[in-house]
């Protein structure tokens, strides 16, 4: 019985580890490479971006946000991402410091997509901290398969 | 003799250990009266892929994002590298590690380590004489 419990946690192991290899290989080959509008190292919020023939998915990494407080505006191939982080904490007087780490305060980042999308076909969920926007591309420019006649 | 190869093989062909990137989440950490309190960035992380735990004196935060990417995305640009975080601070006599509150929301987590009754600051009454 003791077998099985420990056959099904290594299983289970073995899924987050091939999550985690998946991502690594998703974005690891990028070393390197950035866009002129990203800001240093330690920019808050994180962005990752990745494209499907059908879509650009963009990853803002904003844990603690109201979703609502966000405000999110694309215009032409320019994603804009704006908001606030409040931490109220920093304001009480009875606390001493050790670690200030977290970024508090406002924030913008501006992301320039792709030049093939369709701005009209967005679509965004918050979820665990994480702000995903899917930006469609246009249909024209969806790769077609060209059947070939015989002659 | 044929035995003792197909041993040998079976062992060799265990992978070795991976060396896995692992992010480092940033954090705030402050002290009242009562004890401290630490707030860590962990965005992706859901409340059943995060690990608090507390092994002699050293509190160990882990967790793993999950990510949603669909079938076939190729990486445009990232800055988030690896789903994997963890961090470990070490924890002085005070305080009660089997006493920690947690609380993971919208990627944030929180954890609230009481002081023991007796390490809490008592005021000391100064007698005029």
């Amino acid at each position: 019985m003791f077998g099985n419990l420990a056959s099904l946690e290594s299983d289970l192991l073995r899924q987050f580890d091939q999550l985690a290899r998946e991502m690594e290989s998703l974005f690891a080959p990028l070393r390197g490479m950035s866009d002129i509008r990203a800001t240093g190292r330690g920019a808050f919020p994180a962005v990752n971006v990745g494209v499907t023939p059908e879509a650009v998915e963009v990853y803002v990494f904003v844990p603690g946000i109201d979703p609502d407080a966000l405000d999110v505006s694309l215009q032409d191939n320019l994603l804009v991402i704006a908001g606030e982080r409040k931490l109220d904490y920093l304001a009480r007087e009875d606390v001493n410091f050790y670690l200030r780490e977290r970024y508090a305060g406002e924030f913008r980042r501006a992301i320039s997509l792709p030049e093939d999308i369709d701005p009209e076909r967005v679509e965004a969920t918050y979820r665990d901290g994480i702000l995903r926007i899917r930006v469609h591309k246009r249909e024209a420019v969806k790769p077609r398969h060209i059947e070939v006649k015989t002659g | 003799m044929a035995e003792t190869t197909a041993i040998s093989q079976t062992q060799e062909t265990v992978p070795a250990p991976r060396r896995e990137i692992v992010l480092i989440p940033p954090v705030d950490v402050f002290e009242d009266e009562n004890g401290l309190n630490l707030y860590a960035d962990l965005p992706g992380v859901a409340p059943d892929r995060l690990d608090v735990r507390v092994d002699r004196n050293t509190l160990t935060i882990e967790g793993k994002a999950v990510i949603e990417t669909p079938e076939g995305m190729e990486a445009l640009y990232a800055e988030v590298r690896s789903p994997h975080y963890r961090r470990s601070f070490t924890l002085s006599s005070e305080l009660e590690p089997e006493k920690i509150e947690a609380k993971l929301k919208d990627g944030v987590l929180q954890l609230y380590i009481p002081k023991r009754e007796s390490a809490r600051p008592r005021k000391i009454q100064i007698k005029v004489a």
